[in-house]
């Protein structure tokens, strides 16, 4: 085979390669989140988080605006710190409030960012004040009795709020 | 006198099977020696040696005064760069066009230019008598014709000392004569040393300077091809002639013809 | 029965021995590669001759086997997906299982039978006609211009090859479900780009195939320069390359998918 043929071969094939890389980084990652933008840390403490994992998507009107980076175990408080790594092109007020929700039935947890209005930014760091935890099925259906023993069923219960 | 080659007291073997016990050989700066012996008895083992590709057991190794054992990888690379080495199967690279095999060590060493690299190459060739099949792979080549091609590579640098495994072997009585005669061409136009490897004694003893036989593993005889043709000696008379009888052996040693053959029916 | 017993003790113990052995010999010739490497970066023509024949020359199979995967993925996944009412999901399962896993050691797999083997089969012959030796004695070294222009061909073409495996399996699990089970496409492409993590899946897939490439590529120039200079010896060694490869990169992914999901940090 001849040089040039060969290095023309070559240099298709290597394109071709970037190309599908590309792709998969623009059209399937959609790279432009945690990759090159850089994000903001903030956090938050949730009396309880239910099923929510490191990874989980942080989104704010349905939008995918960061991830969860991590989660433990608050000895002092006794409740869930929740890491997030939002992405730096979205900003959020101070007073802004933060819940776990799931998407569909039996979907995935996410936290949902609810934008607060205050003239002040969440920063790198700062923590988001405002929070409400994951429903417990059982508490749930326990608070919903309990409520209906009470009043006949004449007030909605105020507990889910966050509910798509 | 300046020796190219200085070979004293040499071991060698494969495994614990001695090929070589004790060889003393010489190759004087600019002349043209043979090595003759039986099929097996470690002619090519020798070159390999020269070459520095096998290292001794015992015993010394000299190359341009440089004792080989005592190398490192750079310093045998350094070495190489003086020496061309004819392998007795050619070992042509399967990959390459026989232009490129010729021109391969062109490339790798010098950075002469394209144009450069194919007039010289093109003179290698020719003389060799196969510029026609310059574009030709080496597998579209006959045996014969490799060889001569191995041949104009082998020489393709110039080098100070050539080693020929047997470069008579497959050729026709023409190309025979034709390529006897370049090596010694090339050995006195390059003032190079050569060392040859063959069992043609008639075509070697028209161009070599010096003969040595080998047999079991040690020089039997030598001399000059004057010496070695009125050689009494029954080895030499035996090999110069071409007699099946005589000290030599044809069988490689082992069980006897008996043992083989013999009265195993006889035993069962 | 004792004695069996302690055969096959010893046996296995021979066998662990030898294993361990030759991973210790692959990896010092991975280092003896690395240091015969500047000739290969000083004349990159040579490398690219070899991403010819590794990576051009596998680009159908790998193509065609990463449509099909894709396709084969998309059906399944539409069909146990479906009964759960999540049809649209069959994206995030395409995207994550390609890209994770069955991308890098498919490909990888692949690869190895295909140009995994041809390398070795090669050096070996040229070991076994003289061409090595010859090349030495022209002083130029093997490992530099024979061995280590193959072994970086590999290493460059696998994860390219890789990710035009996975891009088409994409593809092909977007044809199934979207064109032909009328899955809807946004959905499709949204869920699969919300559940997609660029790091965690992309990153660490590629991740995976380059260290699967120069696993193979040190397997297959190991076994060729190592190979016994004969006929059964250079189908041998091909034999053992795929064998070993496979094997190597199944190892690898394990490790490797167990230290990923710890997470670097
Ligand atoms: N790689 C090897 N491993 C083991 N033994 C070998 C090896 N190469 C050669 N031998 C043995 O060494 C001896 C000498 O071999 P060598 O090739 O040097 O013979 P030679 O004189 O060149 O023979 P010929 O004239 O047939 O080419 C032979 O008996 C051979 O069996
Ligand atoms: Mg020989």
């Amino acid at each position: 085979m001849n040089r040039a043929t060969l290095n023309l071969w070559v240099g298709f094939f290597v394109l071709l390669g970037f190309v599908a890389f590309l792709m998969l980084a623009f059209k399937v990652g959609n790279l432009s989140l945690d990759g090159s933008g850089g994000t903001y840390e903030v956090v938050a403490h949730f009396d309880n988080i239910g099923q929510l994992k490191e990874r989980a998507p942080v989104r704010s009107a349905g939008v995918l605006v960061g991830r969860v980076h991590s989660v433990r175990f608050d000895t002092l408080h006794y409740n869930a710190e929740v890491q997030m790594a939002l992405d730096s092109q979205y900003h959020f007020p101070v007073d802004s409030s933060a819940s776990v929700l799931t998407s569909g039935i039996l979907g995935e947890q996410y936290v949902g960012l609810d934008a607060g209005g205050d003239d002040k930014m969440l920063k790198n760091g700062d923590e988001i004040k405002l929070t409400q935890g994951a429903m417990v099925l059982e508490r749930l259906i326990g608070q919903f009795l309990f409520n209906k023993a009470q009043d006949g069923g004449a007030d909605k219960t105020s507990t889910d709020k966050g509910a798509p | 006198m300046i020796h190219q080659v200085e070979i004293r007291d040499l071991n060698f073997g494969y495994g614990d099977q001695l090929v070589l016990k004790g060889i003393h050989l010489t190759v004087p700066k600019g002349s043209l020696v043979a090595i003759m012996g039986l099929s097996g008895c470690g002619k090519t083992t020798l070159l390999r040696l020269m070459g520095g590709q096998l290292l001794a057991r015992q015993g010394s190794v000299r190359v341009a005064g440089q004792e080989l054992n005592h190398m490192n990888e750079a310093q045998l690379y350094a070495m190489r760069r003086q020496v061309g080495m004819l392998f007795q199967f050619g070992a042509l690279f399967t990959d390459l066009s026989v232009f490129d095999n010729v021109a391969f060590q062109m490339r790798e060493h010098t950075r002469l230019p394209e144009s450069m690299i194919r007039d010289l190459t093109l003179m290698k060739l020719n003389a060799v008598g196969l510029r026609g099949v310059q574009s030709l792979m080496p597998a579209e080549l006959s045996g014969g014709m490799a060889r001569r091609v191995a041949m104009a590579r082998a020489t393709a640098l110039d080098p100070a000392l050539i080693l020929y495994d047997e470069p008579f072997t497959g050729l026709d009585p023409i190309s025979m004569g034709a390529i006897g005669r370049l090596i010694r061409q090339l050995n006195d136009a390059l003032g190079a040393t050569s060392v040859l490897v063959t069992h043609d004694v008639q075509e070697s003893m028209k161009i070599v300077d010096y003969i040595y036989f080998v047999s079991d593993g040690v020089i039997v005889a030598q001399g000059t091809p004057e010496e070695i043709h009125a050689s009494a000696l029954p080895f030499v008379h035996q090999f110069v002639w071409g007699e099946a009888d005589g000290p030599l052996p044809f069988h490689y040693p082992g069980p006897t013809l008996k043992m083989d053959f013999g009265d195993e029916r006889g035993q069962a | 029965m004792r004695g069996a017993w302690g055969q096959g003790l010893r046996n296995v113990g021979d066998t662990t021995l030898r294993i361990v052995e030759r991973i210790g010999a692959v990896v010092l010739f991975l280092g003896q590669i690395l240091r015969h490497s500047g000739t290969s970066f000083r004349r990159f023509s040579l490398v690219i001759r070899e991403i010819y024949f590794a990576g051009v020359q596998s680009l159908i199979i790998i193509l065609v086997s990463g449509l099909f995967v894709g396709m084969v993925l998309g059906l399944q996944g539409f069909e146990t997906l479906q009964s759960y009412g999540s049809s649209e999901s069959v994206g995030v399962l395409v995207a994550l299982s390609l890209m994770r896993e069955l991308g890098p050691v498919v490909s990888a797999l692949l690869f190895a039978s295909r140009a995994g083997s041809a390398i070795t089969a090669e050096i070996g012959l040229m070991k076994a006609t003289e061409q090595l030796s010859a090349m030495e004695m022209m002083a130029v070294n093997p490992l530099a211009r024979v061995v280590a222009p193959r072994f970086w061909g590999g290493v460059i073409s696998l994860p390219l090859l890789a990710a035009l495996f996975t891009a088409l399996g994409i593809m092909g699990g977007f044809l199934v479900t979207v064109i032909m089970l009328k899955v809807d496409s946004g959905a499709f492409w949204s869920q699969m780009q919300a559940a997609v993590d660029f790091r965690h899946d992309i990153l660490n897939g590629m991740i995976k195939s380059l260290v699967f490439g120069v696993a193979v590529a040190a397997i297959a120039t190991f076994e060729g320069y190592e190979a016994p200079p004969t006929a059964e010896g250079v189908s041998g060694a091909t034999t053992r390359t795929v064998v070993s490869s496979s094997l190597a990169i199944l190892a690898l992914d394990l490790l490797l998918t167990a230290f990923m999901m710890k997470g670097w940090n």
